[in-house]
Parts: structure tokens; C-alpha cells; sequence
């Protein structure tokens, strides 16, 4: 008779955690991940929370703080109904791109759900948030968590002295444009810079010590003059067309007051720090979803976890990265774990054993030794769409059995362009990444002209693509929300129309 | 080396999303209003105590976006799982409407849902259900609240019942006295026995040790004997924690609920008068601290009862609309002196009484009851044939008409009718609607 000669070494057994058993799984992990995949990290705070804390999470962006605002009540109204109904069942994890890289776990995960919540988000996603350029360049993991501290702060103080209505009319119109209060172009100027704020509790004390109600009848009397200097010589290097309505609106506003300024400049921040997720769905969720599908298996392979946990493990991940048919009453589009992962485990083949296939279209990497390398160099330098349209191989696209359709919307047909054969690999490849080109499918908004001298008309213009024009369900509403904050005439023209 | 660490959120405060909820419920509260009050339609008493899912139009709480018409331009996708598709195939679109066809993009997160959907708790659904209510006459009882007493924390004292043993104080007292008098710890004891073991094993002692044995046992003796006299707990260590009955104002209400039980009165009709109560008994106790009920049922005489009682046993006989007057007067004078209750009267009644005993009941509401109750309801259960022969409100069974006679005097009584399940929340909003008593 022989025990298995892993059994002393095991990290856990059996599906109850303690803290002490997070932290030597937690330690076993991070060996892999530091020593063999030779991640690189922001430190990791690890927080155990509830299934109510998760909802209240869900609604505030996943953020552990935010400012109050009834939009962030209604959707905790709707996935609190959701979740107790059993209509949708929550996230194992959040995590956060800060520094540190907080991370949140669900009390109810079973002790294998954590290790691999632990490996996909403290080393997945934190690794991905650390080094990828879209993160590095766009966002401030040092200053966002201070940043909302403040925002909090200044907008109940707001809230105080202009009155709730006031404050929540001038969120409810920046929220409406936040889709279009990103810089996509140039780099965004950091967030938490120091200067400013003193600058901010500068002004409000003087705003305080000189207040004198008569003035507040009056537009704009209650920013200094050196100030308001300061933000017409910043109007006047804003090159037209410019595509954040919100930035424009903050500085060239004819009607906002500095604390409404500031409101808007809020919600920009907070829109310009959420924009490169939405640009690397794919590639974070691959990042992660491939470092816990490593991670677990190597802690398997030492012998740390069973046999029980490992398969525990297999079958979350398999529903994780479960893609539908397109056919499939299940199917809502591409999976992006499963797009993500599925490229990144073909890159590892691709380096380890390529075929000559890939050697053709990939002579770069096939049979590069050293798969962990360039790896981290794609998850370094690109985006979604870049990253499909460099990586995509045949061998995905044929498996995945993946065809181009061209939609028309006059048209009572759509044509298949390309199917994954020799003829189509190409046409695919790039019609897939085109989807993940945020600039094609959200409204370009730009503002043309901004009479400011005039009647201070502001003009907008739907940058159109592919003959693609607004929906006139929301486009009024919208329209009206950018008028409260602009005080004057809004135009929004639409090419065609 | 490790930069990780755990931290333990569970026991954080909850309802961190409260505040931004109760923001929301503000911003949509009309159309919830609405929405609650169609759902109240047709739903049973038995449930207006648990929360509600509502549905509420999505426009008052739209947040619109900018977004591209998915009928306009062209677009160009891929999908995965193609089966039988060849390049340069084309696929007949789905019809408008009919389902989720191929060319459609996942929407983001629900933002095209004509309406929203969520859950309000107990509170919150009463809240909005009663709140343009009020209860009518409320202020001048109110003033005179009743006092009742409430046990308050008053430190600790000697002596108690052991269920108030103030453990922390009782234990550092006997540590103190136990310092004070040297007593000897079981540690010490334990270490002196285990010492004296020792010199007990040693199978030839010498001169040195059986001394020392000798001084043991004497200094274990004279331990023991301290341990006897300073025990662990004294009594006199022990405290408890004292409560003192401090005099609390409290506004109280009693409702009485005067029901015919008689053969006429069949089981849809106490249904309904059931649910009338109910709602009354509800509202009454979001405004008073404290709200007693009292059941009377009658037939030609009237009894006190308790309330599975009145609702579900049938009596026979004949129908004496004032001895329940009479009775109500009775308890009232016995146990809830006017000066210190406020006095809700609901009385239900398919309208029929022995004639000439309307008469009576007029005369003892008109000189003893009203004077001293804050509201007096009358329902007058129909059926629904018998609501349309009575649309006129002067016509009508002999009560009805008797007391609409002597109804304008009192502004604080009300009569009303119910014949199907679905009116009794719009009569019971109308009975006690501020707009209706200001109006009248």
C-alpha cells in the first residue's frame, strides 16, 4: 500500500477557508506567479466581503468609495431584485486598479474558489493593471483612491451649500456625457495633483470669508479674476474639433460656477479612469483568466492542491470560458475570457510548438522559447483591437469556427464576407478587431464651433462611421442634459440627416 | 517579503448603498406612488406586511446616453460556431421583433428596458402607502400623553436576581479581594503538591528532605486553610446591575372594531371588514406608540371577543345594532378613560339593525360616543348587486340612512361602502386622505 506522496504537502482540503489558509495558499501562489510567470505586481490587499458588501460594490462601479448619487441606489435597487429573485447569481471577485491593488473575495467561495479568485485577480488582473500601457499612461493607481476621497467630500460639501437639487441636476447632465468625457488621443493630465486642491481650499475660503448673497445672482462673479484668466487662456488652446464635450464644457461653459466646474471635471476624471477597461475587456480578462489556469495547475502539479479541488477548479473555469454557438440560445457575442484565454494559451503553443502555419504567420514568435516574454510584452504594449489584429491565429479562428457578416441596415440580407478557411483567416482577423475599435462603435462626438463671443451656440457633430447615426430615442434627452450644463443654445448635427 | 494582507470586511456596517437608495426612491417617488398604489389592487392583507416588487416606467429615472442606431449605417461582425455558412452565403435577416436575431449587438447593461423592476422593503412600501394619510384629529389627544414605565440602566448594586449578575464588575471585585488577602493561587498549590510528589518518590529521604517534606505539607495546610477563608467569589463581591422604572410619555390609541355577526353577515363580508381593520390597525400603529384593539361582535347582544373569535365563529340570531354601542361605551369607561386614550371606532355592518334601533344608535353615537372618540369609521359591506341599486349615497339600508342624517354634525365621523376587495384600499385612502379633511 502506498500514500500519495503529496498528501503532507497539501495546502487545504475540503471547501472551508480560515484566514490561515488564504495565507499559505496565498503565499503558494504567489510563488508561481512571481518566480515562474515573473509577474510583476502592485502590492495586494486582499478583502474578504459579503454577498450584500458585493451588491453594494456592483453599484458604485466596484468602487470602495464613491460619491452619492440616486443612479448608484437604482441599480443597487435592480441587482439586489436580480440577486434575490436568483436571476443572476454575483462575481466571485472585484479588484481594483489602485495601489495597492485591493481586491475583493466573496465570503460564501469554497476555499478553491479562492485560490482562484486570489490567482486571477491579485496576480491576473494586477499584473495586467501594473504594466499594460492604456493603464500606465490613462490611469493613476497611486491617485484614485485619494481622488475619490476628495470627490466625495467636495460633492456632499457642495450638496451643503447649493442645495441637493442643484448638485444632483448638474451629475445627472455630466452623467449623461460621460461616454463623451474621455480623452482618446492625448494623454489626460494626472489627477490628484496636489496644487489644485490647495488651490481649491484656498478659494472656497475666500468664497466663504467675501460671500455676499447679492452677488450670486450674478454669472460667474464668484471666480477670481486670475482664475478665470487661467481657464480663458486654457479655452483658447483647445484646438476645434475637440472629442470630450466634458472638457470643453468645464472650461468653456458660459453658465457653470467653479464648484460646478469642478462637479463635471469629477465625472470626466472618473470616466477617463474607467475608459481603458473598456478597451482590453479581452486582454485583461485573458491576462487573468490564463494566470489562474496556470497558477492552479502548477500548484497541482507540486503537489499542493488534490484531486478534489483541481477538478472543483476545472469546472468553474470551463463555465468561465464557455463561448456559445452563435446559434446558441445562450449566445449574447464573443465571450471575452474565452476569446482572451484561448489566445493566450495559442501564444504559449505557438513559442513552444509551432506548426508551420504558424511559422508563416507568425515568424516572429513561433518557436521563441521564452513564451512567458512575449506574453507579457502583448499584455504590455496593446489593446484589444491592436491585440487581435496582431494575434489572432487560424488555428482559433478555425477552431471557434468564426465568420464575418456584413450587415447593412437598408438590406434585407447579410452577406458572409470571410469564414475561417485560408481565403477568409485574414478578413476575419480584421473585421473581429474593427469590433473591439471603441472609436468605431460609440458616438464620436466632437464640437466644432463654440460661439463664444456671439450667442454662444455650441455646435456638435456626430463624427459618423459606416453612414451610423444616433438613436433618436436618446439623443434629445441628451442634447438637453449638454444645454443645462452649456446655459445656451446646443446643436447636434448628424451627417446625411 | 509578502507586501499582501487580508483584511476581514464582513463585519463592516451594512447599507452602505442605503443613502443613494433612499435618493433614488425620492427621485422616482411619484411613479413608485402610482405603482404602489396599483399593486395594492389586488393584493391581500396578509401580504401588506412584507416588502413589494415593483415595476415603475423607466423614464423618470432614465439615464440617457448617447448611442448609435443599431438600424442605420452598415456594420460588419464576427461570430463564433458557424456550421454550414460559405463565404459569399447570405443569411435572410429575422424579422423586426422576433427575438434576439444575429445581427444584434449585446445592449449594455439594460439601458434600452422600457421599465424597471425592484424590490421595496416593508418599510419603505408603508411608508409610501401612508403617506399622504393622516389620522384625523390627532393633535389634540396627542398632547396628552400617557406615562408608562420604562426600566432604564441605573448602575449597579448589592443585591439582584442572578439573571442581572454584572459579571466584569463581580469578577474584579473578587480579584481585588483576592490580591488583598493573599490568597493562595491553585498555580502555587499546584507547584508545592508537585514539589512534595517529588520528595514523597524518593524511596530513602535524608535528613534534609524529610524536613523539607514536613515544612511542605505544613505550608500546603496553612494554604488550604486561607483558600477556605478567602474563597474565589464572596458574596460580598458580587453586583448586579440595577434598573430603575423611569416614567415614559407614551401616545396610545385603542381601536375598537364593532362587527354584526349575524346570519346576514357571511364570510365574504367579514373578509372585507377584516381587511378594513387591518389596514386601520396598521396605520394606527405607525402613528401611536402604542395601539390596543378591542373586538366586539354582535348579534342582539353584543360580547367582547378575542380576535380569531370575531373573525372566523359564527353566531345566530337577531340584530341590535346599539347593544355594541352600549358595550363599547362599557369597556371604554372601564379601561380606556377618554383623558388618556385616543378612541378610534370602526364599526362594519351589512346596514340592517332592528327598526327602530337605528334611531337608538344615532342618539347614543350623537350624545356618548362621538364626543369622546377621535374617529369613528362606518362601513356598510354591500353586495355588489346592492352597490348599484344603492349609487345614490341618501338611499340605502336603514342604518345608512339614519346615520346620514346626523353625519354633517360630526366631522369626524365617516361612512362608506364597500362591496368588492379591490375598494377597500381606495375607500380606506379617501376616509383618511388629507386633501378630503381639509376639503371638508
Amino acid at each position: 500500500m502506498t500514500l500519495p506522496a503529496t498528501t503532507p504537502t497539501l495546502l487545504f482540503a475540503g471547501a472551508d477557508w480560515d484566514f490561515e489558509t488564504l495565507q499559505h495558499t496565498q503565499s503558494a501562489i504567489e510563488d508561481i506567479a512571481l518566480n515562474d510567470l515573473k509577474l510583476d505586481v502592485y502590492p495586494n490587499q486582499i478583502e474578504i466581503i459579503s454577498s450584500e458588501q458585493m451588491l453594494d460594490a456592483y453599484s458604485s462601479h466596484g468602487m470602495p468609495l464613491m460619491y452619492d448619487h440616486w443612479s448608484f441606489g437604482k441599480h443597487f435597487a435592480r441587482d439586489q431584485t436580480l440577486y434575490q429573485k436568483g436571476y443572476t447569481g454575483l462575481a466571485y471577485e472585484i479588484v481594483i486598479n489602485s495601489n495597492p491593488c485591493i481586491a475583493y473575495l466573496m465570503e460564501e467561495n469554497t476555499m478553491t474558489m479562492q485560490a482562484l479568485v486570489m490567482a486571477h485577480a491579485s496576480y491576473g488582473h494586477n499584473h495586467f493593471f501594473k504594466n499594460n500601457y492604456l493603464f500606465r499612461q490613462w490611469t493613476d493607481a497611486e491617485g484614485i483612491l485619494p481622488y475619490l476621497d476628495f470627490a466625495k467630500k467636495y460633492i456632499a460639501k457642495c450638496e451643503d451649500e447649493y442645495g441637493f437639487e442643484e448638485v444632483e441636476k448638474i451629475l445627472d447632465s455630466a452623467h449623461a456625457l460621460m461616454d463623451q468625457g474621455v480623452f482618446r488621443y492625448n494623454r489626460p493630465p494626472r489627477l490628484s495633483d496636489a496644487d489644485r486642491l490647495a488651490k481649491l481650499a484656498a478659494r472656497a475660503k475666500h468664497e466663504h470669508e467675501t460671500f455676499n448673497d447679492l452677488w450670486r445672482t450674478l454669472p460667474n462673479v464668484d471666480e477670481p479674476d486670475d482664475e478665470a484668466e487661467v481657464r480663458q487662456a486654457e479655452v483658447k488652446d483647445i484646438k476645434l474639433p475637440e472629442e470630450n464635450l466634458l472638457y470643453f464644457i468645464e472650461k468653456a461653459s458660459p453658465a457653470l460656477r467653479p464648484w460646478q466646474r469642478e462637479l463635471v471635471r469629477i465625472v470626466r476624471n472618473i470616466a477617463q479612469y474607467f475608459y481603458p477597461q473598456k478597451q482590453t475587456k479581452v486582454m485583461n480578462e485573458g491576462c487573468a483568466t490564463f494566470v489562474h489556469h496556470y497558477i492552479m495547475n502548477k500548484l497541482y502539479e507540486r503537489g499542493q492542491i488534490g484531486e478534489g479541488a483541481i477538478m472543483e477548479f476545472l469546472h468553474s473555469h470551463s463555465s468561465v470560458v464557455f463561448q456559445p454557438d452563435f446559434d446558441d440560445p445562450r449566445y449574447s457575442g464573443i465571450n471575452p475570457y474565452a476569446l482572451g484565454f484561448a489566445m493566450m494559451e495559442d501564444i504559449k503553443r505557438i513559442c513552444e510548438a509551432p506548426k508551420e502555419e504558424d511559422r508563416e504567420w507568425f515568424p516572429d514568435i513561433a518557436g521563441n522559447a521564452d513564451w512567458r516574454m512575449v506574453l507579457k510584452d502583448a499584455w504590455e504594449n496593446y489593446r484589444d483591437e491592436s491585440f487581435i489584429l496582431q494575434y489572432l491565429s487560424p488555428n482559433i479562428m478555425r477552431r471557434m469556427r468564426m465568420f464575418a457578416l456584413n450587415d447593412d441596415a437598408k438590406a434585407t440580407h447579410m452577406d458572409v464576407t470571410a469564414i475561417h478557411d485560408d481565403r477568409g483567416f485574414a478578413c476575419v482577423r480584421e473585421t473581429l478587431a474593427a469590433m473591439y475599435d471603441l472609436g468605431k462603435h460609440e458616438p464620436n462626438i466632437q464640437v466644432r464651433a463654440a460661439d463664444l463671443e456671439g450667442d454662444r451656440t455650441l455646435k456638435l457633430r456626430l463624427e459618423s462611421y459606416a453612414g451610423r447615426k444616433l438613436d433618436p430615442k436618446t439623443k434629445e434627452a441628451v442634447v438637453t442634459h449638454a444645454r443645462r450644463l452649456w446655459g445656451h443654445e446646443v446643436t447636434l448635427d448628424e451627417p446625411g440627416a | 517579503m509578502n507586501p499582501s494582507h487580508f483584511i476581514d470586511r464582513r463585519k463592516n456596517p451594512k447599507g452602505k448603498s442605503l443613502g443613494n437608495r433612499q435618493r433614488f426612491l425620492k427621485r422616482a417617488r411619484a411613479q413608485i406612488k402610482d405603482a404602489v398604489n396599483k399593486s395594492l389592487r389586488d393584493r391581500s392583507l396578509k401580504e401588506l406586511d412584507k416588502g413589494e416588487k415593483i415595476t415603475i416606467p423607466s423614464k423618470s429615472t432614465a439615464e440617457p446616453r448617447f448611442r448609435l442606431n443599431p438600424e442605420s449605417g452598415h456594420r460588419e461582425h464576427v461570430h463564433p460556431g458557424n456550421k454550414e455558412f460559405d463565404q459569399g452565403d447570405k443569411i435572410k435577416k429575422p424579422p423586426k421583433g422576433a427575438g434576439r436575431g444575429k445581427g444584434k449587438e449585446a445592449s449594455d447593461s439594460g439601458d434600452g428596458e422600457d421599465s424597471f423592476q425592484f424590490t421595496l422593503t416593508q418599510e419603505e412600501f408603508l411608508d409610501i402607502f401612508f403617506e399622504d394619510l393622516e389620522l384625523p384629529n390627532l393633535v389634540k389627544r396627542s398632547l396628552k400623553e400617557i406615562t408608562s414605565q420604562q426600566y432604564k440602566r441605573a448602575g449597579v448594586t448589592v443585591s439582584g436576581s442572578p439573571t442581572n449578575m454584572n459579571l466584569i464588575r463581580t469578577m474584579r471585585n473578587a480579584h481585588g479581594r483576592r490580591l488583598a488577602l493573599r490568597r493562595p493561587s491553585t498555580k502555587e498549590m499546584n507547584e508545592l503538591k508537585a514539589r512534595l510528589f517529588k520528595l514523597e518518590r524518593v524511596a530513602q529521604p535524608g535528613e534534609e528532605e524529610i524536613a523539607e517534606r514536613k515544612a511542605l505539607i505544613a505550608k500546603l495546610e496553612e494554604m488550604e486553610a486561607r483558600r477556605r477563608w478567602a474563597p474565589f467569589i464572596d458574596p460580598l463581591d458580587v453586583r448586579y446591575n440595577a434598573f430603575e422604572p423611569t416614567p415614559v410619555e407614551t401616545t396610545a390609541a385603542v381601536m375598537f372594531c364593532l362587527m354584526d355577526v349575524s346570519g346576514s353577515m357571511g364570510e365574504r363580508e367579514k373578509d372585507l371588514a377584516k381587511r378594513f381593520y387591518m389596514l386601520l390597525f396598521l396605520f394606527l400603529k405607525r402613528r401611536y406608540e402604542r395601539v390596543e384593539v378591542v373586538f366586539i361582535r354582535h348579534t342582539h347582544h353584543a360580547e367582547e371577543v378575542d380576535e380569531e373569535t370575531f373573525f372566523y365563529s359564527r353566531q345566530s340570531g337577531g340584530t341590535v345594532v346599539s347593544t355594541a354601542l352600549d358595550k363599547m361605551l362599557e369597556i371604554q369607561k372601564d379601561r380606556f378613560p377618554a383623558h388618556d386614550w385616543n378612541i378610534y371606532v370602526a364599526q362594519a355592518s351589512d346596514g340592517f339593525t332592528q327598526s327602530g334601533d337605528a334611531k337608538r344608535c344615532v342618539e347614543i353615537l350623537d350624545q356618548d360616543v362621538m364626543p369622546i372618540s377621535q374617529y369613528y369609521a362606518y362601513i356598510e359591506i354591500l353586495d355588489e348587486r346592492e352597490l348599484e341599486v344603492f349609487a345614490d349615497a341618501d338611499s340605502g339600508a336603514e342604518l345608512w340612512r339614519a346615520y346620514r342624517t346626523f353625519a354633517p354634525k360630526w366631522t369626524h365621523f365617516a361612512q362608506t361602502r364597500i362591496a368588492r376587495p379591490q375598494d377597500i384600499f381606495p375607500v380606506f385612502r379617501e376616509l383618511f386622505s388629507k386633501s378630503a379633511k381639509e376639503a371638508a
